[in-house]
């Protein structure tokens, strides 16, 4: 058998690009410290890694427990072939979580040390044990693939038998992080600028975290559909965009309710980035709701993946609002990444999608969802969708 | 007895003498470019600040119920009953909650050290507990001085009391955060001087508390509601399957 070189394409370079940049930064982190490695200052000991990484990567794994929900405890069983490569998503997610935090801690030898020494009134210590838990979980609501693609039976049924219970913990263990990231904000009373500083930060952060976990899995059916030719989901999709518009307009109105109430909307007239970021957010968060309502846009596949990458972005600009931009004023300084922090938080992207397609492709995860496109059509791909558009109807 | 500090900012002569002596103890290096920074940072724990005439002096707070000790996920900080907020390097894994928390934006970082960067901030002399603080016992004006907390805001109170025109007739750190050990005496408005106004009144712990206290709620009813939801759909399931096999 004669090595094939892989075929160089566009996206391959930028991939290749992107995994040197971070071995580079990588080299710059452990010889340099975090001074050499990050703009990071005794005023503003928090940037990107922890602003993108942890806040926006556990938001985007929301789907995996979203999903299990939906189809495991709510028993709505006709959502099960977008729940496997949600638990995926959200295991991939939440590894590289982990080893994002690695490259953060100043310490990253004892990222254990929350296990043992214990401080209880932490929202930290209980973020990193539900984070340690959830982590498991995730691994044990994937590990079936893995089993399957070997035909271990006897493992699979053993690990079925426990399912319902891990899948509760789950579910128990992701609502209470995903709020307990916002709680983390609770103690910058103060620092953290009122547009964003609220009460119902642990509220906002869980309802924003499902509406992300649905928007990730309609995205990543989109995007599986498009690489390995399949069709899409589509009726599928189509109910979870009309969930996705109700958590959003749920969310939306929780905004806007609390900016009235705590009487903040007059820090829009102060000028500065704040009320610019905060506007891009708002719009990038109420237009996909609004658009989400007509049903032209659930209709058109092309129209609600535009749609649901708007939301994307829009919550990954309300993370970034709070983590950044709400920090600054309060700091005295202004941050700006250095080239060593974008360049590991790009490649963890770019990571993201380079492993979820490998497993993909050689673990069943789209199985329980076999039902390959007409002949006639696997070749186009963007034709794959529209048809897959028109048989929605 | 709590230790706490007085800073009587009216009677500081801005020598630097405080600074010196803390950085003898830390054995960190101290020279007149040093000196010329206003600001504390990982290698000078207390910093003499200039305002035209006037002076004033930052450091830790040694709040009485510190935000830094409530998020340190490793209980790498934690609040002596001595009084004095310490720090132990040997639990710290580096996260930083403690810096990001902090409403007086005291504890800093050894940025640049490589295998092992460390918090630093002031730990009011809890090594010499018997004797007042370096700081209090180089000051040459009696401006810093080491005591009891209530006996020191007698103290101040007097003074404000005794001259009123000296004094602007407030301690900075009777309220803000909660409380805090370290009490400041100020001419003028205290942010005319560097002190943060804008630090909230009640003890920050309280805040995130308020989230976490709800957590064995959201545990307990959490299990049991999607337990008792899976139960049920699950009995659906299984009793239209015996009615459909009869």
């Amino acid at each position: 058998m004669k090595l094939a070189m892989p075929k160089i394409t566009f996206w391959r370079m930028i991939f290749a690009g992107l995994m040197l940049a971070a071995l580079w930064a990588t080299y710059v982190r452990v010889t340099g410290g975090l001074a050499a490695s990050t703009n990071l200052s005794d005023e503003f000991p928090w940037g990107i890694w922890i602003g993108f990484d942890i806040l926006c990567g556990v938001g985007l794994a929301a789907g995996g427990f979203t999903l299990a929900a939906i189809v495991h405890i709510f028993n709505l069983k006709e959502y099960k072939p977008v729940v496997r490569p949600a638990i995926l998503t959200a295991f991939l997610g939440y590894v590289l979580v982990v080893i994002a935090l690695m490259f953060d801690l100043g310490r990253p030898w004892r990222i254990w040390h929350p296990l043992i020494m214990w401080n209880p009134r932490s929202v930290m210590f209980e973020v990193g044990w539900c984070v340690t838990l959830y982590t498991t979980v995730l691994f044990l609501e994937f590990f079936p693939l893995v089993l399957e693609r070997f035909k271990l039976k006897r493992a699979i049924s053993v690990l079925k038998a426990m399912m319902p219970p891990i899948i509760i913990l789950g579910v128990v263990l992701s609502t209470l992080h995903q709020s307990s990231l916002g709680s983390l904000y609770l103690i910058m009373k103060g620092k953290l600028h009122p547009l964003w500083y609220s009460p119902l930060l642990p509220l906002l952060f869980y309802i924003s975290a499902i509406a992300v976990g649905l928007a990730m899995t309609i995205f990543e059916s989109w995007h599986s559909a498009r690489a390995f030719g399949r069709q899409l989901e589509w009726p599928l999709i189509q109910k979870l965009s009309r969930m996705l518009a109700v958590v959003l307009a749920l969310y939306v109105a929780m905004r806007l309710f609390d900016l009235t109430q705590r009487q903040a909307w007059h820090y829009l007239e102060q000028p500065g980035w704040e009320s610019r970021l905060f506007m891009l957010e708002m719009i990038l968060t109420i237009v996909p709701m609004l658009l989400l309502f007509r049903e032209k846009t659930r209709q058109n596949p092309t129209g609600l993946y535009i749609t649901v990458v708007m939301f994307l972005l829009g919550f990954v600009t309300n993370r970034l609002n709070i983590s950044i931009t709400g920090m600054e004023r309060s700091s005295g300084v202004s941050y700006i990444p250095k080239w060593t922090e974008v360049a590991v938080t790009f490649a963890i992207i770019a990571g993201a999608f380079a492993i979820f397609r490998f497993a993909a492709k050689h673990l069943p995860v789209f199985e329980a969802a076999e039902h390959p496109a007409p002949a006639g059509e696997s070749g186009g791909r963007r034709s794959d969708l529209v048809s897959a558009g028109a048989s929605g109807d | 007895m709590a230790r706490a500090i007085l800073y009587d900012s009216v009677l500081c002569v801005g020598c630097r003498q405080c600074e010196e002596t803390c950085s003898e103890r830390w054995k960190l290096p101290y020279n007149e470019k040093i000196a010329a920074e206003e600001k504390v940072s990982a290698h000078k724990l207390t910093a003499v600040r200039t305002h035209g005439e006037r002076f004033s002096r930052k450091l830790c707070m040694h709040c009485i119920d510190p935000a830094c000790v409530s998020v340190c996920p490793v209980a790498a900080l934690q609040k002596t009953e001595a009084g004095p907020v310490v720090y132990l390097e040997e639990r710290c894994m580096g996260c930083r909650y403690c810096m990001t928390a902090c409403p007086f934006q005291v504890p800093s970082y050894t940025w640049s050290e490589r295998l092992a960067p460390k918090v630093a901030k002031c730990d009011m002399c809890s090594d010499q507990l018997k004797e007042p603080t370096r700081c209090s016992s180089i000051c040459p004006t009696e401006s810093t001085i080491t005591g009891d907390r209530d006996e020191l805001i007698e103290k101040a109170k007097a003074r404000i009391k005794e001259n009123p025109k000296d004094y602007y007739p407030a301690i900075y750190g009777i309220e803000e955060a909660g409380g805090t050990s370290v009490l400041i005496l100020s001419a003028v408005p205290f942010d005319q001087i560097g002190y943060n106004m804008n630090v909230p009144k009640e003890a920050l712990p309280l805040t995130t508390w308020a989230a976490l206290q709800h957590i064995p709620n959201i545990v307990v009813s959490g299990s049991v509601l999607m337990g008792g939801i899976y139960w049920l759909n699950n009995r659906k399931e299984e009793v239209a399957r015996r009615e459909g096999g009869k």
